[in-house]
């Protein structure tokens, strides 16, 4: 991977006297599935701000799809797609219009709204469902449905906050069946999530703790180096060193 | 003795019933037991919890709790439970100590007269006792809710998915709680949808869509799975799982963590025949074995069962 998709140095955000984030570096190539681990309350959300040029950091440098967060906050949001859990799609438009709007803010020609959107329903089989609500979705669907508007600009990265809390676990596969098809298509995924069997789908993963990125490794390569046979107890063995509690 | 809580052909919808919750759904909760229910959001978790708390009616069906109709004594049965519901539901602007003494007084008790149960885990969060609830993290909310729940004492503990969104340090903490509350000889009826959870419980049911697929204890449950499971893994790993997916001699194929799980339509076959497969498809690094399932197998397995193959009819895998 030749190209940066992010590229983060000593990158800091501190409220008053609590550093949120501490001096973290770490890059991450384009078209990789990059997993975002933590504890709740180690930094995790504070840096995602950051990079998708939502917040200032303190100090540090971080460029983002190749532009500087401090001065081209407006352009790192036009390169970029983010979806979580919580917020996403308009429950009360249809289906349809939320693709047509998500396609509109990101600036999408009539034509290519049109032409993408039935690629879209077309992939993700419901064609039948472009004209119902958004709220009356199975929750599986509105996850998927939120992830390909999310990317429905062809954004240079997604940011997936927690994308698949509280679905069954065939849905939550078929979820990552698009995470693999985007980041095959050149997307790179920068992606965090509290099911561990899911970080083992991540090419590279970093864990934080405290505000620090405390280890930064392939899944293969962490399990090696900290003697354990899951990201699970990989996971616990950082995590449990954690002083600060909670978000 | 009679059970501590019993569901029989209960039946809840919503909408006038254009919408079907929970769909005749039997099982029992012994006394001391720690009792599971595995299912991912709108199985009807949560609905199962309000009947059972005597805050929603069931359509049809019946209910008891410690031997209390949940109809008829709906008033006997609030004296005898805690519960602790899915979404943080304690008052936000009142502190830490407020929130329990209030608990205490509106149950007739005082924080003193139970101290022992809940000392262990209000310990824990008694240094933050001036802090308004609203501004506690996730795990401290989380043992704050506990105690709330635990300081009348009750004989039945509900605790509607008292893990979800916590991280993996917290959620193994908090099993270790509830482990404790168990030896005080408390039943405890626990939702969740992480299905390595279920594991730690004494008995579990399965649900998914209103139906309960399975009700046992978890090592039957997976002594259970019908056929032989193989754990395989290459370089390119999902490459692996889109061709052995769409092959016609394997009946499932499912990624977990770094493997993919797999079994095959012809149960006389083994590894050696998946090797073959994977050489076909020209797999590099491929290592192949048999495994034991897991309950998250054993779950995607019951899910087939019930509708058919759900992963082959939702067009994401041509």
């Amino acid at each position: 991977m030749s190209e940066k998709a992010i590229i983060c140095k000593d990158l800091t955000k501190q409220f008053g006297d609590f550093k949120a984030v501490n001096k973290i570096s770490f890059d991450v190539g384009q078209g990789e599935i990059f997993g975002f681990l933590g504890a709740n309350g180690a930094g995790k959300t504070t840096a995602m701000r950051m990079l998708c040029g939502l917040s200032f950091p303190t100090s540090g440098e971080a460029s983002v799809a190749g532009f500087n967060v401090y001065r081209q906050q407006e352009k790192i949001k036009a390169s970029i797609g983010y979806m979580s859990q919580k917020f996403s799609l308009y429950e009360n438009l249809t289906v349809y219009e939320n693709i047509e709007f998500y396609g509109g803010v990101y600036g999408l020609s009539r034509k290519e709204i049109r032409t993408r959107g039935e690629d879209l329903v077309n992939r993700l089989g419901m064609v039948n469902e472009t004209k119902k609500l958004v709220a009356g979705l199975p929750l599986g669907w509105k996850q998927k449905l939120a992830f390909s508007v999310a990317v429905f600009h062809r954004p240079k990265i997604v940011f997936l906050d927690e994308p698949t809390g509280g679905v069954d676990p065939v849905t939550r596969r078929q979820f990552w069946d698009l995470i693999y098809e985007a980041a095959a298509d050149g997307i790179t995924v920068f992606v965090t999530t509290h099911y561990m069997d899911e970080a083992e789908y991540c090419h590279r993963i970093s864990i934080m703790v405290d505000g620090r990125v405390e280890a930064l490794d392939t899944p293969a390569g962490l399990k090696s180096r900290f003697k354990a046979n899951s990201m699970d107890e990989v996971f616990y063995q950082l995590a449990r060193q954690a002083q600060r509690s909670g978000d | 003795m009679q059970p501590s809580v019993t569901l029989k052909d209960i039946v809840m919808t919503y909408d006038k019933g254009r919408v079907k919750a929970v769909n005749r759904v039997s099982f029992d909760v012994q006394h001391g037991e720690v009792f599971g229910l595995i299912g991912p959001d709108g199985a009807g978790k949560t609905s199962i919890f309000r009947m059972l708390t005597t805050l929603l009616l069931a359509d049809s069906g019946s209910a008891t709790v410690e031997g209390l109709d949940v109809v008829k004594d709906y008033q006997a049965i609030r004296n005898r439970v805690g519960y602790m519901p899915g979404r943080f539901s304690l008052y936000q602007d009142l502190t830490v100590h407020e929130n329990l003494q209030f608990f205490a007084t509106v149950f007739n008790t005082s924080i003193e007269e139970n101290y022992d149960l809940i000392k262990e885990i209000y310990e824990q969060i008694k240094p933050f006792n001036k802090r308004p609830a609203g501004k506690l993290s996730g795990g401290m909310k989380q043992k704050l809710a506990l105690c709330c729940a635990l300081i009348h004492k009750p004989e039945v503990l509900f605790l509607d998915e008292p893990t979800t969104g916590v991280d993996a340090v917290s959620r193994k903490e908090f099993w270790d709680m509830l482990k404790r509350l168990k030896e005080q000889n408390i039943s405890i009826l626990v939702s969740t949808p992480y299905m390595d959870e279920a594991t730690l419980c004494d008995r579990i049911a399965l649900i998914q869509n209103g139906n309960i697929m399975s009700v046992d204890t978890p090592q039957n449950i997976l002594a259970a799975f019908p056929e032989k499971l193989y754990a395989a893994k290459a370089k390119d790993f999902y490459s692996l799982l889109k061709q052995f997916r769409s092959d016609p001699a394997i009946s499932s194929c499912y990624a977990f963590g770094e493997y993919v799980h797999l079994t095959l339509k012809d149960e006389a076959k083994n590894e050696s025949f998946i090797k073959e497969l994977a050489d076909k498809y020209g797999a590099e690094e491929f290592e192949v074995k048999i495994i034991a399932p897991t309950i998250e197998d054993s779950f995607i397995r019951l899910m087939r069962e019930d509708d058919g193959s759900p992963v082959q009819n939702t067009a994401m895998h041509e």
